[in-house]
């Protein structure tokens, strides 16, 4: 089996979208109640896909594990949303962020899908801000915008620090009113756990009840997953504590493709770990790398603080190896070098593992007052965190795994391999290629919710108009219930000697260490073995305390664990078969003379495909080739 | 990777309250917390312990948590009797061990609130506050429907004061922290966020009415105590539950008498 069609539209770029929602099948308005959507997930692809199919006439029923839809981690993020909305006057368009987020995923995208989410881009500012969403205003009342990395317009739309709560309030709420007239029901504190297929097609999903541990089937017309990313693989990053595969990767196991695992992004500007009992990373937000200046000290023995080291003891690397760009060189640049320079010895912190973002020479120029105003929670926060007075001593930063380009496969209409399952957000993979630029996050999510599923979903319900949803009391469900119980049960009765987050802990250090920032074939090779070998001990020996029929927290997490695992393998044997180097995929083996990333177009430009082939045998890479017809493919430079 | 070795270690006793399920009885369970790294925080000290705890064969204590920085709201702990323990403006899993000292001992609850039935240790069910924006908390647009965003200006002061409001995280530190369980912060917080905006005004008088009765059908009433702005770890002024009682009481008028003429 190949990789099925990306059923992307003829035509020219332009006009893709706009066709291909008139050649769609259509549902009428007095059908849609006939159909039952299934949506896993309330973040900002969830919530948003959920409220508008139900405004449209569809019954959905949506699932999350928190205690509210609001929880989702969406709401974390803080920088801004993009739109191609062009208020600034200075030469923005739907082309220009088309192009821009091609080039910054390092032409690994595909086109069309970048394009629509380009288009889409524009509808949704105007639908956050009639929802209520309070983006920054100028005094004249108008919308402010502010410019982001790998952009050289002010196309950013932002909510103070907390563009991603209020947007995700903003989905929020619209799903509240659905809730409130009895169109969506909705499941909190159930976690999906299988994905029920009948005759080749998604037949619904099976939960467990996280309060009361029971196991349960829910059929419907279709599945949409939009159940984020998988960054907590590496144990440490700046996702949420739950955040997990499993949902998708459970459908990978039923046959939907995972494309290109080994695409994760590193952000540039976290708080260093402080010690192994860390839970988790906290970003620091990007823009304080437009007024901060980034360095080490020169000496690889320099104890001295930061204040003692004198200005020609300091390197500033970035400003100069980058003269052009300096500290405001993409993600994946920033990210690498600091790691070099850790690596080097020259890392700075108790524990020697980071670097100084300092803003003493802001502070000098612009008054402590404006420095308080533009960045002042932050400052806070870190305080809170360190215990260290920003304002006293420079910050210290180091990189965190923060997002994940790579997932479910989809096609043009962001169904996955399995017809009738689709996957939507960070869960799948078709908008970044190899890396995500700023504030693209949130768009992505909201334009899959708001403005693509729920057309092209229509397209494969037209044909099922007349039948009902699969019975629960099928015997496919109640083998997949029997298959959850029995894990269940199973993960309760180990008896071992070790804590799930042990695992899990040991787990991520190998996935950063070889499947991290930069990766090479030794140390991939390694990963494929250790991995392996690790994961069995997990499961002889990782125990599992409290019972199946309450709240169990370890019982929840042993199974996103084992996940994370598998995946982590796999991300290992994608990073190894991709013998290049792109955006966030680092192969140290192809690199410029200048160290930068070299991509191998003619053997490279595609997706990476990957299918399950049962628990035992290695998977199956499948590849979609990459057509690039509007933007020229060149090497990125930031000189 | 060793810790930071120039860190200050604490050792506390913990009394945390332990309850297996919604109708069991519940307890104060003992429990030490030796070498607690002051970098701590407060939820990554509440992992070890559970860590101790399934390595003696235990059951950990369950305690909601999520994003860790402060933003998704799930963290919910009274620390020595104050929801979110002693640091202002602060959630808890932004409050850091280095606020305790050694040898003190630490009494964690779960929220205090009838209305916040335990589920079990330290976790609380705090749906009734969707029940609440689902009354009206929203603005009735469709996807698709809306204006170019620029069409409506917006003066700077309002937006900023939606803002403000909008910043809820919707934990319920609030109704923790009341005396009489009210939920009159989160509620004011989630309806002054719309009623500000012009784009909230159409369904501004039938939100208010709307919102605040279904918040009564839940929770306690407010007596002007301020204990959930002491609590609130995002500061939401007590200003906009005045705006609230305002809204609500001309609702009462605008909705009977004016229906469709203004």
């Amino acid at each position: 089996m190949t990789v099925p069609d990306a059923k992307v539209p003829a035509g020219d770029i332009g006009e893709k979208w706009t066709n291909h929602k008139f050649s769609m099948k259509l549902v009428n308005p007095n059908n849609k109640r006939k159909f039952e959507v299934i949506v896993v997930g309330t973040g900002l692809a969830g919530a948003a896909a959920a409220a508008t199919m139900s405004e449209l006439g569809y019954k959905v029923k949506v699932f999350t594990f928190h205690d509210s839809p609001r929880r989702a981690h969406s709401i974390a993020a803080q920088g801004g949303i993009n739109g191609a909305k062009n208020y600034q006057n200075d030469g923005d368009s739907i082309y220009r962020l088309f192009y821009d987020t091609v080039k910054g995923g390092d032409y690994r995208s595909r086109e069309a899908n970048v394009h629509r989410l380009a288009e889409a881009s524009v509808d949704i500012i105007d639908q956050a801000t009639a929802q209520g969403v309070p983006f920054a205003r100028e005094y004249g009342g108008l919308l402010d915008n502010r410019s982001f990395g790998g952009a050289q317009v002010s196309r950013t739309f932002y909510a103070r620090g907390q563009t991603g709560q209020q947007l995700l309030l903003g989905a929020y709420q619209a799903l509240a009113r659905q809730i409130a007239v009895g169109n969506v029901e909705l499941f909190t504190r159930s976690e999906m756990l299988d994905l029920v297929i009948k005759d080749g097609e998604a037949a619904g999903i099976v939960t467990r009840d996280l309060l009361t541990g029971e196991v349960q089937a829910h059929s419907g017309h279709a599945v949409v997953l939009a159940t984020g990313g998988y960054g907590n693989v590496y144990y440490l990053s700046t996702n949420a504590m739950a955040c997990n595969v499993t949902a998708a990767w459970r459908a990978h196991r039923k046959g939907a493709y995972f494309a290109n695992p080994c695409y994760t992004q590193i952000h540039p500007t976290c708080i260093p770990a402080s010690d192994e009992f860390q839970s988790k990373l906290t970003l620091m937000s990007e823009s304080l790398r437009n007024d901060g200046r980034i360095w080490v000290p020169r000496d690889l023995d320099e104890n001295r603080a930061a204040s003692q080291i004198a200005e020609d003891e300091r390197y500033y690397y970035l400003e100069e190896k980058y003269p052009a760009f300096g500290n405001l060189v993409p993600r994946d640049v920033a990210s690498r070098n600091a790691k070099t320079v850790v690596d080097q010895g020259r890392g700075v912190g108790p524990l020697k593992n980071g670097v100084y973002l300092d803003l003493t020479e802001a502070i000098g120029r612009d008054g402590i007052e404006t420095i308080t105003e533009k960045y002042g929670n932050l400052f806070d926060m870190y305080e809170r965190i360190t215990g260290e007075n920003p304002y006293e001593r420079p910050m210290r930063i180091y990189p965190a795994t923060h997002y994940t380009m790579g997932g479910l496969w989809v096609d043009y209409n962001l169904m996955t391999s399995i017809p009738g399952c689709y996957a939507i957000g960070e869960a799948n993979f078709s908008d970044h290629g190899a890396n995500r630029l700023g504030a693209s996050a949130l768009m992505q999510g909201l334009a899959d919710g708001y403005f693509v599923l729920p057309y092209t979903i229509g397209d494969q319900l037209a044909a099922k108009l007349g039948t009902d949803p699969v019975s629960t009391s099928d015997p496919v469900f109640a083998e997949s219930i029997a298959g959850i119980e029995d894990e269940s049960k199973r993960w309760l009765s180990n008896k071992g000697t070790k804590s799930v987050d042990w695992y899990h802990r040991e787990l991520g250090k190998l996935v950063w260490d070889y499947i991290g920032m930069e990766r090479d074939s030794a140390g991939l090779e390694k990963a494929i073995t250790e991995i392996p070998t690790l994961k069995s001990e997990f499961e002889k020996d990782v125990n599992v305390p409290g019972s199946g029929d309450n709240l169990n927290s370890s019982l929840e997490k042993v199974g996103r664990v084992a996940d994370f695992f598998e995946l982590a393998e796999l991300m290992a044997r994608d990073a190894l078969a991709r013998e290049e180097s792109c955006g966030g995929h680092f192969r140290t083996e192809h690199q410029t003379e200048e160290g930068e990333a070299k991509r191998d177009d003619d053997n490279f430009r595609h997706v990476a495909a990957w299918e399950w082939t049962g628990p035992d045998s290695t998977q199956t890479r499948h590849k979609e080739e990459l057509e690039f017809e509007n933007v020229a493919l060149t090497q990125r430079s930031y000189k | 990777m060793s810790g930071n070795p120039d860190a200050k270690t604490l050792d506390l006793t913990l009394k945390v309250w332990r309850q297996e399920g919604p109708d069991a009885p519940g307890s104060f369970q003992t429990i030490p917390a030796k070498d607690i790294s002051e970098d701590m925080s407060f939820l990554e000290m509440l992992d070890i312990v559970n860590e101790n705890l399934i390595a003696d064969g235990e059951v950990p204590i369950e305690f909601d948590h999520d994003c860790r920085e402060g933003i998704c709201g799930t963290c919910n702990l009274m620390i020595d009797g104050r929801a979110h323990g002693p640091e202002k403006a602060t959630t808890t899993c932004q409050l850091h061990m280095r606020k305790f000292e050694t040898g003190a001992e630490v009494v964690i609850e779960p929220w205090r609130a009838k209305s916040f039935p335990i589920i079990k240790d330290l976790v609380v069910d705090r749906s009734p506050l969707d029940r609440i924006v689902e009354a009206g908390g929203y603005i009735s647009i469709n996807t698709g429907a809306a204006p170019d965003a620029n069409l409506i200006p917006v003066p700077k002061d309002t937006s900023d004061a939606a803002m403000d409001a909008a910043a809820c995280i919707g934990c319920g530190a609030c109704v923790a922290a009341c005396p009489n369980s009210a939920a009159q912060l989160f509620t004011a917080a989630k309806m002054q966020h719309l009623n500000l905006l012009p784009q909230g005004q159409p369904e501004r008088w039938r939100r208010s009415e709307a919102m605040v009765e279904t918040m009564e059908d839940f929770f306690g009433s407010c007596t002007n105590h301020g204990e959930c702005y002491e609590a609130c770890p995002k500061e939401i002024s007590l200003d906009y539950i005045a705006y609230m009682n305002r809204d609500y009481a001309m609702s009462k008028f605008k909705n009977r008498k004016l229906a469709g003429r203004n």
